[in-house]
């Protein structure tokens, strides 16, 4: 990013940041500033909503007006605000406890009702900010404080709940697929609508540590070396091949362009 | 010029809200309120104004509080069951100071309760029912008439002091029909915007500052953590959070002499109804049937902040009998204020008001 970017965009007087070392929610703050500058948008026709979380702290380092709200409510809160004024671009930041679990019936319902918002999900599959608790993405076997035998309880796949639940746009990719990211935040900041962009991070602090992730590299590599991308996954499904276990799918999993609310006429 | 109507206590709240100028409604269907957003999703549109039906009133009270910051004047409506899920989020309207409007058309509870049957039940927590020290603002009308006005006022006074403001009424007022003669324009009291140069949560010499609407170049952070007077989180600073909700109390505390809202009959005699709401029609209704200057009456319309000197307008009085539609909520208030004089609660469940007979006998077997 350009210093002139970064501090147009950024509010310097904020920083350092209370994200750990190594935390990969800074990474997705900045391709999301660096899709939104592509757009041409200006901070003072910009908001940032969020709920309550490590990745929901992400608004208050930006220069735009910003709404840090309560845990799970930020979707309630940005619908307010884009259906009183439709002129206002208006982009959440949510965690994968905030959006999925306290937070989960407005995801659907903000889906359903295709209402025009970009949502960005950090998903670290853990309640990072309350010290690495369980979460509705905490993958079956992996260690939290409230799963210290190992999670028993299915993960939800965020974005394919997204498209099931009719946003316009979903994609899934990870802080490690930078450029990616970028065009698909890009992509659902252009597409009307509801758009769902989930972000897996990696957690250090809450969940590396306790899941043999002990430098954070691994677990970025292993972003790297289990992401596949959907279209692959499609094909071998066709051909009746195996998918490994371990693999989860990124790439773009839905654009459309339904009747959507709150578009700025 | 007024226009004279025959209306439903909940219409008239909606007329109110629209004559106000309020141009977002969210909120959730719920007994007995339901009315309020069937008018709003009837009229708003053809307005230009926003109705939306959210997924639960937690949803309702965040889409509001939103909406209020670009600027509109925004509002609820519901009942007991949705009261109380609202009080995380409205919590969260004291401490980012965010004017909004919430109708409770109380019903009789704790629980799914009485939904068809009037309550006073949630007095106490419009009050304190959101976690940490709070103030906010609470007005009760006991005619249709009071809801139209009543409502415009809460949003002028949620303006003005930058607080959720309750309208307090009740499954009685909420359905019951009246004549109400409807003003071509009511008093709008816009908000303050924010001085040149002042920081985003810098006060004013009336402890509230300018309100700082998105989208208008203002680049307000706003946050539900205690926050310095830029906005920005600072939550481990105990001079800061103290100086910070001391605020947000006086605010509203420091003024409510000036905020009173009320009518004081017969203020010689020794023997003093207190009401608000339905039983404020019940007293007039004793004094009507019998009109001598022993039996005083308070009658008040705004209940939080508590006008305490009002009870001094009343030098002689050696009881304040107070007829509600709970166990004593707003008579345990009084009785932090009185300096000597007896208190009767006359608190009363079930979903029926008081009579005339009842409160009539009550007042001989005082005297
Ligand atoms: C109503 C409510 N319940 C619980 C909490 C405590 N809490 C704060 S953040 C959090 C979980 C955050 O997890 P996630 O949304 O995944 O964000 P992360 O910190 O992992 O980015 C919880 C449970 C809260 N603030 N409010
Ligand atoms: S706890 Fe995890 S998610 Fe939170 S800042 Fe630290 S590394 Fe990031
Ligand atoms: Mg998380």
């Amino acid at each position: 990013m350009s210093t002139e970017t970064f501090g147009k965009w950024y509010r310097e007087d904020r920083l350092p940041h209370i994200f750990c070392t190594g935390c990969g929610n800074g990474t997705v703050m900045n391709c999301t500033i660096k899709a939104v500058d592509a757009m041409g948008w200006e901070i003072d026709d910009t908001i940032f909503v969020s709920g309550i979380g490590c990745s929901s702290r992400a608004p208050g380092y930006i220069s735009t007006d910003s709404l840090h709200t309560t845990h799970g409510r930020a979707l309630a809160f940005a619908t307010g605000v884009k259906m009183a004024n439709p002129d206002l671009h208006v982009v959440v930041f949510t965690g994968d406890g905030d959006l999925a679990a306290i937070g989960g019936n407005h995801f659907i319902h903000a889906c359903r009702r295709n209402i025009d918002l970009t949502v960005i999900c950090m998903n670290n599959m853990i309640y990072g900010m309350t010290g690495g608790q369980g979460s509705p993405c905490t993958p079956v076997g992996k260690i939290s404080t409230t799963t210290p035998y190992g999670a028993a309880e299915p993960a939800f796949d965020l974005t394919e709940l997204a498209v099931a639940a009719g946003a316009n746009y979903a994609a899934r990719w990870t802080s490690y697929h930078v450029a990616e990211l970028i065009k698909a935040i890009r992509a659902g900041l252009e597409t009307p609508g509801f758009s769902f962009i989930e972000a897996l991070v990696q957690c250090p602090t809450a969940y590396g540590r306790r899941n043999k992730f002990r430098q954070v590299g691994e677990q970025v590599e292993y972003m790297r070396s289990h992401a596949m991308l959907l279209q692959k996954k499609r094909r071998l499904e066709e051909q009746g091949k195996d998918v490994p276990d371990d693999m989860f799918t990124v790439g773009e999993f839905v654009r459309r362009y339904r009747p959507a609310l709150g578009v700025r006429k | 010029m007024t226009t004279l109507e025959f209306m439903q206590g909940n219409a008239a709240c909606c007329e109110g809200a629209l004559a106000a100028g309020c141009t977002f409604f969210g909120g959730y269907p719920i007994t007995p309120s339901t009315e309020i957003a069937e008018q709003m999703a009837l009229k708003m549109p053809k307005r230009g104004g926003v109705f939306i039906q959210m997924e639960d009133e937690i949803a309702s009270i965040g889409a509001v509080i939103g909406a209020s910051w670009t600027g509109a004047r925004a509002m609820t409506a519901t009942s007991g069951p949705g009261f109380s899920l609202m009080m995380e989020n409205l919590g969260y309207a004291v401490m980012t100071e965010t004017p909004c409007v919430v109708v409770n058309i109380q019903r009789g509870g704790p629980s799914t309760g009485q939904p068809t049957m009037s309550a006073q039940g949630d007095m106490l927590q419009c009050r304190f029912g959101s976690h940490g020290d709070i103030s906010t603002i609470a007005l009760v009308p006991s005619t249709v008439q009071e809801m139209f006005d009543l409502t415009v006022k809460a949003f002028n006074l949620a303006d003005r002091f930058r607080v959720p403001a309750f309208l307090m009424s009740d499954e009685t007022i909420g359905h019951m029909r009246e004549k109400i003669s409807i003003p071509d324009s009511v008093e709008i009291i816009p908000r303050k915007e924010p001085k040149p140069g002042m920081l985003i949560y810098e006060a004013e010499e009336d402890m509230v500052p300018g309100f700082p609407t998105f989208g208008k170049g203002y680049r307000a952070h706003i946050t539900g953590l205690t926050h310095n007077e830029r906005g920005y989180p600072e939550a481990t600073n105990p001079e800061l959070h103290e100086a910070l909700v001391r605020r947000l109390v006086d605010k509203v505390e420091s003024r409510r002499h000036e905020i009173a809202d009320y009518d004081a009959v017969n203020t010689d005699a020794e023997t003093v109804f207190i009401t608000y709401g339905p039983s404020t029609r019940t007293v007039r209704q004793v004094l009507h049937d019998h009109p001598d200057e022993t039996i005083g009456h308070l009658n008040l319309r705004i209940v939080w902040p508590f006008p305490e000197d009002t009870l001094k307008l009343f030098p002689n009085a050696k009881t304040f009998i107070v007829p509600e539609l709970n166990l004593g909520q707003m008579a345990r208030e009084i009785e932090r204020h009185v300096t000597g004089q007896r208190v009767i609660s006359m608190g009363r469940l079930g979903g029926t008001i008081h009579t005339p007979a009842e409160l009539y006998d009550k007042v001989q077997e005082v005297a």
